[in-house]
């Protein structure tokens, strides 16, 4: 019931709020638990057995009270700030996640020197000295309110509030309520978990100094029906009493093995309850004289044996007498709360007196103080309370998953010693509150069934309570959650209607469909243009570095397999790039700019990694080369002219062309400043059109225009594929994967012989100079129209498909082209060059496809048409 | 100087936050060098050559910063200035793009996706930093006491890092 | 989040770090003299111990700069170095 004064409840400020359908009224400051209390509300029936279950706790060790709020499940309602007209549903242990969460969840970082973590008596203290000395002060509590279990003790409040105030006055010092330290890192990186209307925050704190002032929580005694409602920790009782000023019962048993629960006791008679309190201790507490003088009762050496009721308690057993009550207060003892101390790395110790882990030794920057440092009241530590009929079935030890003393013994009987074992045998400590009232008992059970001392603790590790999946995420949502890195030209693309591709992060076109046209027809079409009129294509996307200095050309030939040194001035050559396992790490063309002056490109997924290659090799073995890397990417815009009609285009808006195949020069197109090279990645005469990136689209439109005439055709990143493809050139991690050498790929003459280059050695050794490596071919399918799925593993004829099947090797490109007016394919395959001419078979799920193995060269052999 | 087919990472983009904006087409040119034989800025600090802004981004590599169309003077001026002196000059000027982040809420928006310490006791007016802002690797600045941050970040990251700053300011626009 | 000291920028967040295995991996002078045993010792073969460690790390979202660091690989407490 509520009573009529007291609390920290507003009164004036009266909620409704409905709980499973039944409207009931609380006011602003209580908990969705101290309403529900005032209103004899029930939790939910147990998870399992189905037994009724009521309110234990007052905070967020709570096992049973969970409830569902709108799209926020398995919430203690004891965690949970009433406001008006909050709809929660009662759960048995199992909520439903609602998708979306809609709500707004994001994330800051934060610095500070001093990190205190709980803002009860010692965390205040801790604060206010930090405070006091200009330092940045973070102080993170968890309840809407500073004050921790001073919140619970109404004669502290003055103090509360004048601690409270000089807080504030501490222009560096930062107060988060509704904030919960949930994570520690490693290098003292903490995680905090902040409730804010609608939604929350997340914060990624990097302390100085933490100070861990997290309290403690109470322990249950475990006795036969220990899980009637109103059976409640006793430290609970009082907060509700104080705090909320909701007096769970009327006449009340408080049982405890120390002295603690005296308090509460004090403060149910004040308010009006009878209060009997059995104290399992033999020698008498010296508090039992206050007690008694308020005019409750207390005994010495007796204990709760048992409790009856239905659903709420009406009595428990102490021995052989029965007491009439309706609340039971309990306390076995408090457990510090060391989570973080232990998350941190910090080691924890038995402590005889109090019955508890303390924390040991700190490995970071960080001390635990008051009660969650093992300030407490000494204890007479009793694990279990034989029932007088000497069953063990009702004795819970984690009420929230139905677990009892018996499901422990038969662990232990079935030969379970470790507590991490009895654990996941029994489930204890593994549902949502993870065991925070139920470990420490389960562990004294363990040790008087094994006849042992107490076990050891299990590990605490992240997060301390539970956190919603929406606040990890954050704003990492839809566009946020990835950046799309576009070119200069994206817009047109997209205006185009073209269908875009993932390459890394960037967004690349992957074909132009006309209305109505599938891909296949696009692609075709784009490939056709490409070959016989003109096609063009956004290449800015390719990574770009310039190499600077006398010794950039040394630096070349010692990162590629072939000569740059000597690669004159105006012109450009295709390289390759091997790490030191000798295996295709790159490959890319690479301009001669000047004497001292290089432009080497990359391919787009792999831009970065080249730049840290060079500068690894550069820094950590050859810091004597006088070579300097900028990474020019996003500098130039380049567009890719390409097919027998692109020097008609290039040549309507450039001042100058290169003379030659692989040759370049600098000069303007449509009026701006521009880099002209004649390279090919199709076989076709083609142009590399290269400007600054805010030129990009103004050139793009140009060359648009000026192609209009000859049909000028855009196309993506699958026209380009197929068009390489059938020249045979690979692409690096797709044609590759890091197991590939040059050898491999049939392209011995990008090897040179004289010089030496990083992962040569390798290419010698014995494995890598295997006969039978898997080898680059063609695959032309025997029905010209079967397309080969990428990816599809390749055998010998009449290989039988009994499981392990000898495969030989695998598809690793695949396309329908219009050149050839069939379908083809590129394949890694076992001893390959060996196999020319062969059929292999591609088992698929419903059929298998024959294909001839070729040369992987299927068109122009040649290279009559790169000049047009 | 800049012409009108010159077209910003951004053109197009309105700022919801009157506090964030673009400053398109700065020019800006790369210094990679050994010795120098002017004073260059120490290490996360931004200093001035000629009157241009330069900043630190390496041991051995600097960013000289200067109003739009400047960079072939920049360049000039470094060659000029290295003589025989191996040294890498290159113009990136159209590599990255600039948003100007500032006021009273610039510390708490950037601070939601940078994970440097943006105190004013432990970064600046003078400070920059080679770091990362939400998901994209940035060059962060800190250009007046007000506090004016300018993040100088690649093109292709633009819009992405603009459509960030949108949501970050949101609770406070 | 492990604190990565650059040795130029200073502090900074691990995410700004590419790792970059063992340090003190010599590239031999020249590899053709080394037989493959050895050569395969090179590319292949490295320590991983349980305590201190010299490593390289790269500041990838910063100045790019390789350096050596010695890391415990128990408590990731990095050790000072010259």
């Amino acid at each position: 019931m509520r009573l009529p004064s007291g609390g920290r409840i507003d009164r004036t400020t009266p909620l409704t709020f409905t709980v499973d359908g039944v409207t009931h009224t609380g006011y602003r400051g209580d908990t969705l638990a101290s309403a529900m209390l005032a209103n004899n509300v029930l939790a939910g029936p147990s998870i399992h057995l189905g037994r009724p279950r009521g309110i234990v706790a007052a905070g967020v060790e709570e096992p049973n009270a969970l409830v569902q709020v709108g799209p926020e499940p398995m919430l203690p309602a004891t965690t949970v700030e009433l406001t008006d007209g909050i709809e929660a549903t009662t759960l048995s242990g199992r909520g439903r996640l609602a998708t979306p969460n809609d709500g707004y969840f994001d994330k800051t970082y934060a610095h500070c020197d001093v990190l205190v973590v709980g803002g009860g008596r010692a965390g205040l203290a801790a604060a206010v000295e930090a405070g006091r000395s200009g330092a940045r002060v973070f102080l993170a509590d968890e309840q809407p309110e500073l004050g921790g279990s001073l919140l619970s003790t109404p004669d502290t409040w003055e103090w509360l509030d004048t601690v409270v105030a000089e807080l504030a006055s501490f222009p560096e010092t930062r107060v988060l309520t509704r904030a919960t330290v949930f994570g520690y890192y490693d290098h003292n990186y903490l995680s905090i978990a902040q409730r804010r209307p609608g939604g929350g925050r997340l914060w990624h704190v990097r302390a100085g100094r933490v100070v861990l002032a997290t309290g403690a929580h109470e322990r249950p005694l475990v006795f036969a029906g220990n899980d009637r409602p109103g059976v409640m920790l006793a430290g609970a009782v009082r907060t509700y009493l104080n705090r909320y000023a909701v007096r769970p019962g009327r006449r009340a048993v408080v049982c405890t093995n120390n002295d603690s629960a005296y308090a509460t006791a004090l403060d149910l008679l004040e308010s009006g309850a009878e209060v009997l309190v059995a104290d399992v201790r033999d020698e008498e507490s010296a508090l039992a004289a206050l007690v008694r003088s308020a005019g409750g009762e207390v005994r010495a050496g007796t204990t709760v044996t048992g409790t009856t009721g239905s659903p709420w308690v009406t009595s428990v057993s102490l021995g052989s007498e029965t007491a009439d009550c309706d609340l039971v207060a309990v306390s076995g003892g408090w457990n510090p709360v060391v989570h973080l101390h232990s998350q941190a790395g910090g080691t924890l110790r038995y402590d005889d007196a109090t019955a508890a882990f303390v924390p040991d030794v700190a490995r970071q920057a960080h001390v635990s103080v008051g009660s969650a440092n093992g300030e407490l009241d000494p204890v007479h530590p009793l694990w279990t309370i034989p029932a007088a009929d000497g069953s063990w079935d009702t004795h819970f030890v984690d009420q929230q998953r139905d677990a009892t003393v018996a499901d422990v013994l038969r662990a232990t009987g079935a030969g379970m010693r470790s507590a991490e074992h009895v654990k996941r045998y029994t489930t204890i400590g593994t549902a949502h509150d993870q065991g925070k009232t139920a470990g420490v008992n389960t562990l004294g059970v363990i040790a008087e069934a094994l006849g042992a001392g107490t076990p050891g603790p299990t590990t605490y590790r992240p997060p301390y309570t539970p956190v919603p999946f929406a606040l990890l995420a954050g704003r990492d949502r839809g566009a946020l959650l990835d950046p799309a890195r576009v070119t200069p030209i994206h817009a047109w693309h997209v205006a185009r209607g073209a269908e875009f591709e993932n390459v890394g992060q960037w967004r690349r076109p992957w074909y132009y469909p006309l209305p109505g046209e599938t891909m296949t027809e696009a692609v075709l079409r784009e490939c056709r243009a490409a070959r016989e009129g003109v096609g063009v294509q956004d290449a800015s996307t390719l990574g770009k570095i310039e190499l600077v200095g006398p010794d950039a050309g040394e630096f070349l030939n010692r990162m590629y397999t072939n000569a740059f040194a000597k690669l004159p001035v105006g012109t450009a050559r295709y390289g390759m790039m091997c790490t030191a396992d000798g295996m295709v790490f790159d490959d890319g063309v690479v301009l001669r700019l000047a004497e001292d002056r290089y432009l080497a490109t990359t391919t787009t997924g792999n831009a970065a990694a080249v730049l840290d290659h060079f500068e690894e090799w550069l820094q950590t073995e050859w810091p004597d080369l006088r070579v300097h890397c900028t990474s020019v990417t996003e500098q130039w815009a380049t567009i890719a002219v390409v097919g027998p009609l692109s020097g008609r285009v290039v040549g309507a808006l450039a001042a100058d062309l290169p003379p030659k195949f692989m040759a370049f020069v600098d000069t303007t197109v449509h009026g701006v400043p521009a880099r002209v090279a004649r390279i090919s990645f199709s076989g076709e005469l083609a142009y590399e059109v290269n400007v600054a990136g805010w030129h990009g689209l103004a050139v793009w439109e140009a060359v648009m225009a000026a192609g209009e005439e000859f049909g000028i055709t855009p196309y993506g990143t699958e026209t380009m594929h197929v068009l390489r493809a059938e020249k045979g050139y690979p692409i690096v991690g797709q044609d590759t994967d890091g197991t590939v050498t040059p050898l491999d790929l049939g392209m011995d003459w990008i090897v040179s012989k004289r010089k030496s280059f990083v992962g040569k050695r390798s290419l010698r050794r014995p494995d890598t100079a295997r006969p039978d490596r898997k080898q680059l071919v063609g695959l032309l399918p025997v029905d010209p129209d079967d397309l080969l799925p990428e990816g599809a593993q390749l055998v010998a004829p009449d290989t039988p498909l009994d499981p392990p099947v000898p495969m030989l090797g695998h598809v690793t490109s695949s396309y329908r082209s219009a050149a050839l007016g069939r379908t083809f394919a590129l394949a890694l395959l076992r001893s390959g060059r060996d196999r020319l001419g062969q059929v292999v078979h591609a088992p698929l799920a419903d059929r298998t496809i024959a294909a001839i193995v070729t040369e992987p060269v299927f068109y122009d052999p040649e290279g009559t048409r790169r000049d047009g | 100087m800049t012409d009108d087919l010159m077209r910003s990472p951004l053109a197009g983009v309105t700022f919801t936050a009157p506090f964030v904006r673009e400053l398109p087409f700065l020019a800006m040119v790369n210094l990679r060098v050994g010795t120098f034989p002017h004073p260059l800025p120490g290490p996360n600090r931004v200093g001035t050559l000629d009157g241009r802004d330069v900043l630190w981004l390496g041991p051995d590599e600097w960013l000289v910063v200067g109003p739009p169309g400047d960079a072939p003077a920049i360049e000039t001026l470094l060659h000029q200035a290295l003589g025989d002196t191996h040294g890498s000059v290159v113009d990136v000027s159209a590599n990255r793009t600039t948003l100007a982040v500032s006021g009273p809420h610039a510390r708490d928006t950037l601070a939601k996706g940078c994970p440097l310490d943006l105190h004013p006791s432990v970064f600046g007016p003078g400070h920059c930093a080679q770091t990362l802002l939400a998901r994209a690797q940035v060059v962060l600045r800190q250009v007046d006491a007000d506090p004016t941050y300018h993040v100088l970040v690649r093109g292709s990251f633009a819009p992405y890092l603009a459509e960030w700053l949108a949501d970050a300011t949101r609770e406070f626009w | 989040m492990l604190l990565i000291r650059c040795p130029w920028c200073g502090p900074r967040n691990e995410v700004e770090f590419s790792y970059g295995g063992a340090a003190d991996v010599v590239y031999p002078p020249d590899p053709d003299a080394l037989s493959d045993a050895e050569w395969g010792e090179y590319v292949f073969v490295r320590d991983n111990p349980r305590g201190p460690f010299a490593e390289r790390w790269v500041h990838t979202a910063g100045c790019r700069r390789w350096f050596r660091a010695v890391r415990n690989t128990v408590t990731h407490e990095f050790r000072e170095e010259s």
